[in-house]
């Protein structure tokens, strides 16, 4: 078992699934030759000459096609390279994978699945630092799915190949390089659907999903904190969020993306409903800045600091 | 330096059979009296659902409803033309096309009313779901037809779309990477004059759609879009191109919407009764009847025996539909994924209680 890389280990994931099944193929913008701008899919196209491919430049079309390739009987993995440009594919998305189950009654199926990385942390141009989560969770039929470290990386997107709906997975760039763990060359899966509690605590439950777990991991020394990595943003896992705030009685939500609508809108709404009488505390949602996403120099201000997080932790527990 | 010209392109325009009744017997397809039977067969038969879709609806038995009259050859002549095997991608004005493929007209009522079990669609054809969304389907033709070719299987893919649908990002991004791949895919554009209400001219600059295709790297073709012989030839041709490896082809189907843009529109508010009028010469069921009577296919009696029969057929297929009942309201949710999320077995235990 070798220690390796988020950017490594969807590569492993890919390079399997299309070793174990030749209905996988990769469509995207410059995924072949280049191997991805992130080399993601480095030496794919080497191995499997007949299956990935290079696409024109057409975000939509990208996502169009793979939809016709997937009611054909393939298992498409399209890569729309930052999450800013999945915004010209939100037709194909939502008009059309998010409903062709339920619009032909079953008897077509979509089993695509969209890799895009997303978030802060590399500093790019404008567009390319995007978080918006919530916009694609919004719509029944698609599955979203956050890795939030390598191991769980290669096993949920391995999920997401041989789920037969359509899932977008989001890679938080941040992460791509951050961390290395050891990662099985073994073929195993992580549920879609399924939170991790990745830390017992009694005291808060923080939810998080992506790199802001580790913002949170990083801030929670001194406090008996429940940490769960939502890994699955739609369909969200709510017997495991129910049992850790019936224990907890106390919640903090925290998402790099912008509060207004943003997913932790959701988890707080739900907990509010399912769980108002074992609350101790309001729930807190840490969130990014009610803006756009700023450029490099301003980036660090953005989302949600260490030091936000610990200050939450402590208002929670002084209520 | 001089200039040079680079490129030049020409644009054919294929008439067979004229408003007379007369075809071009040096480029008549091959279609037996048998086959020209069943063509005007189901002329009859999309005609006959058109109306009584249209007349369910002025009963409030039915939702709103696109009208296929005059479209019937394009539709017709290019379906006719398909194998079993090829996948065909529609819009939401493509009834004669699923009629053609034999698709179950009760399930077709069905849809109509505001019901989904009418679109799915029965095993041993593979035409897609109604594509409400203008263009956007014809990328997952694309799609299919990549499909087909990597998996090596000889099937073609067809898009059926308009010329409002022509405007559109998807048109570009789908004939693009059509012809950056070769895929087996044609597209059929019924050019019906109107978009709603805008009209062909405010739709593009260009003189025709067909055109359009060289820009992308591959043949166009204009044809009479109420002569079925001429689209089914086109459309005869371009699938044995595509299945031959030799690409995609773009057929604009020059025709006319002889009806409202849907049952929901008045289009008497755009366009003067007499642009419709001038179409009733060119209605090409006409020329079909004209020229199976030179050929003494067709004779009054006939005519009348097929309609009685198609009437009574489509009767039956309504009292078919109806007897198929309301859906579950269980569907709703059933079919949003494979496995019911922790909401849905929720919601579907609220509507026990």
């Amino acid at each position: 078992m070798a220690r390796i890389n988020m950017v490594q280990a969807i590569n492993l994931a890919l390079r399997q699934e299309m070793d174990k099944d030749k209905d996988v193929v990769l469509i995207g913008e410059d995924v072949g030759r280049d191997g991805g701008v992130f080399r993601i899919s480095e030496g794919l196209m080497e191995k499997f000459p007949d299956r990935v491919f290079d696409t024109p430049l057409a975000e939509s079309g990208i996502i169009g096609t793979a939809i016709g390739m997937a009611v054909y009987g393939l298992k498409p993995v399209a890569e729309i390279q930052f999450m800013g440009f999945i915004y010209a594919c939100i037709e194909q998305l939502f008009s059309h994978a998010s409903r062709i189950r339920s619009r032909s009654r079953g008897r077509y199926t979509c089993p695509l699945v969209v890799r895009t990385p997303y978030g802060l942390g590399i500093k790019p141009p404008e567009l390319h630092s995007e978080s918006t989560e919530a916009l694609l969770c919004h719509m029944p039929g698609i599955k979203v799915v956050v890795p939030s470290s390598p191991y769980n990386a290669k096993g949920l997107l391995i999920s997401a190949i041989r789920d037969p709906d359509p899932v977008i997975f989001l890679e938080p760039t941040r992460l791509y390089r951050l961390i290395k763990e050891e990662v099985p060359e073994t073929d195993y899966t992580i549920p879609i659907g399924k939170a991790k509690v990745v830390q017992e605590g009694k005291d808060i439950t923080v939810i998080a999903w992506g790199s802001m777990l580790h913002k949170v991991l990083e801030s929670i020394e001194g406090f008996d904190a429940e940490v769960i990595d939502l890994m699955t943003l739609r369909p969200y896992d709510e017997d495991t969020i129910l049992n850790s705030v019936k224990k907890t009685g106390r919640v903090i939500i925290a998402q790099e993306a912008t509060r207004n609508c943003g997913f932790a809108a959701e988890l707080s709404a739900f907990i509010a409903e399912e769980a108002m009488l074992h609350l101790k505390a309001p729930i807190i949602r840490l969130t990014g800045l009610d803006a756009v996403i700023p450029m490099a120099r301003l980036e660090d201000y953005y989302a949600p600091s260490k030091e936000k997080v610990i200050k939450a932790l402590k208002k929670v527990m002084e209520y | 330096m001089p200039e040079n010209i680079i490129e030049r392109f020409e644009v054919k325009e294929l008439k067979i059979l004229d408003e007379k009744g007369n075809a071009d017997t040096a480029i008549l397809p091959n279609l037996s009296d048998n086959d020209l039977k069943k063509i005007f067969e189901l002329f009859i038969l999309s005609r006959q659902f058109d109306q009584r879709a249209l007349q369910l609806h002025a009963e409030g038995r039915l939702g709103t409803y696109a009208s296929i009259l005059g479209q019937e050859a394009s539709q017709i002549g290019s379906a006719y033309a398909l194998e079993k095997t090829d996948w065909v991608f529609p819009s939401f004005r493509e009834m004669g096309v699923y009629i053609t493929l034999g698709y179950p007209i009760w399930m077709l009522f069905q849809y109509w009313t505001g019901d989904e079990r009418g679109m799915k669609t029965p095993d041993d054809l593979s035409i897609f779901p109604v594509s409400v969304p203008v263009g956007t389907h014809m990328i997952h033709a694309v799609g299919a037809a990549f499909a087909a070719k990597i998996k090596g299987h000889k099937t073609a893919s067809v898009a059926y779309f308009g010329d409002g649908g022509s405007s559109k990002g998807d048109f570009h991004e789908s004939l693009n990477i059509a012809g950056v791949y070769k895929l087996p895919v044609v597209f059929i554009c019924q050019n019906n004059q109107w978009a709603i209400s805008l009209p062909r001219e405010k739709q593009t600059a260009a003189k025709t759609i067909a055109q359009k295709a060289y820009s992308y790297g591959f043949e166009g073709i204009q044809v009479d879009g109420n002569d079925v012989f001429a689209v089914y030839k086109a459309t005869k041709d371009a699938l044995e191109k595509a299945r031959a490896g030799k690409g995609p082809t773009l057929i604009e189907c020059f025709t006319y919407r002889m009806a409202d843009h849907t049952t929901a529109d008045d289009a008497s508010r755009y366009r003067s009764k007499e642009d419709v009028e001038k179409w009733k010469d060119k209605d090409p069921l006409l020329r079909l009847k004209l020229y199976m009577e030179k050929k003494g296919i067709w004779k009054e009696q006939y005519e009348n025996d097929v309609k009685k029969k198609v009437i009574e057929f489509v009767d039956g297929e309504i009292k078919k539909e109806e007897a198929a009942g309301l859906p579950d309201k269980k569907d709703i949710i059933s079919f949003t994924y494979k496995e019911l999320s922790q909401r849905q077995i929720k919601e579907l235990k609220l509507w026990q209680e």
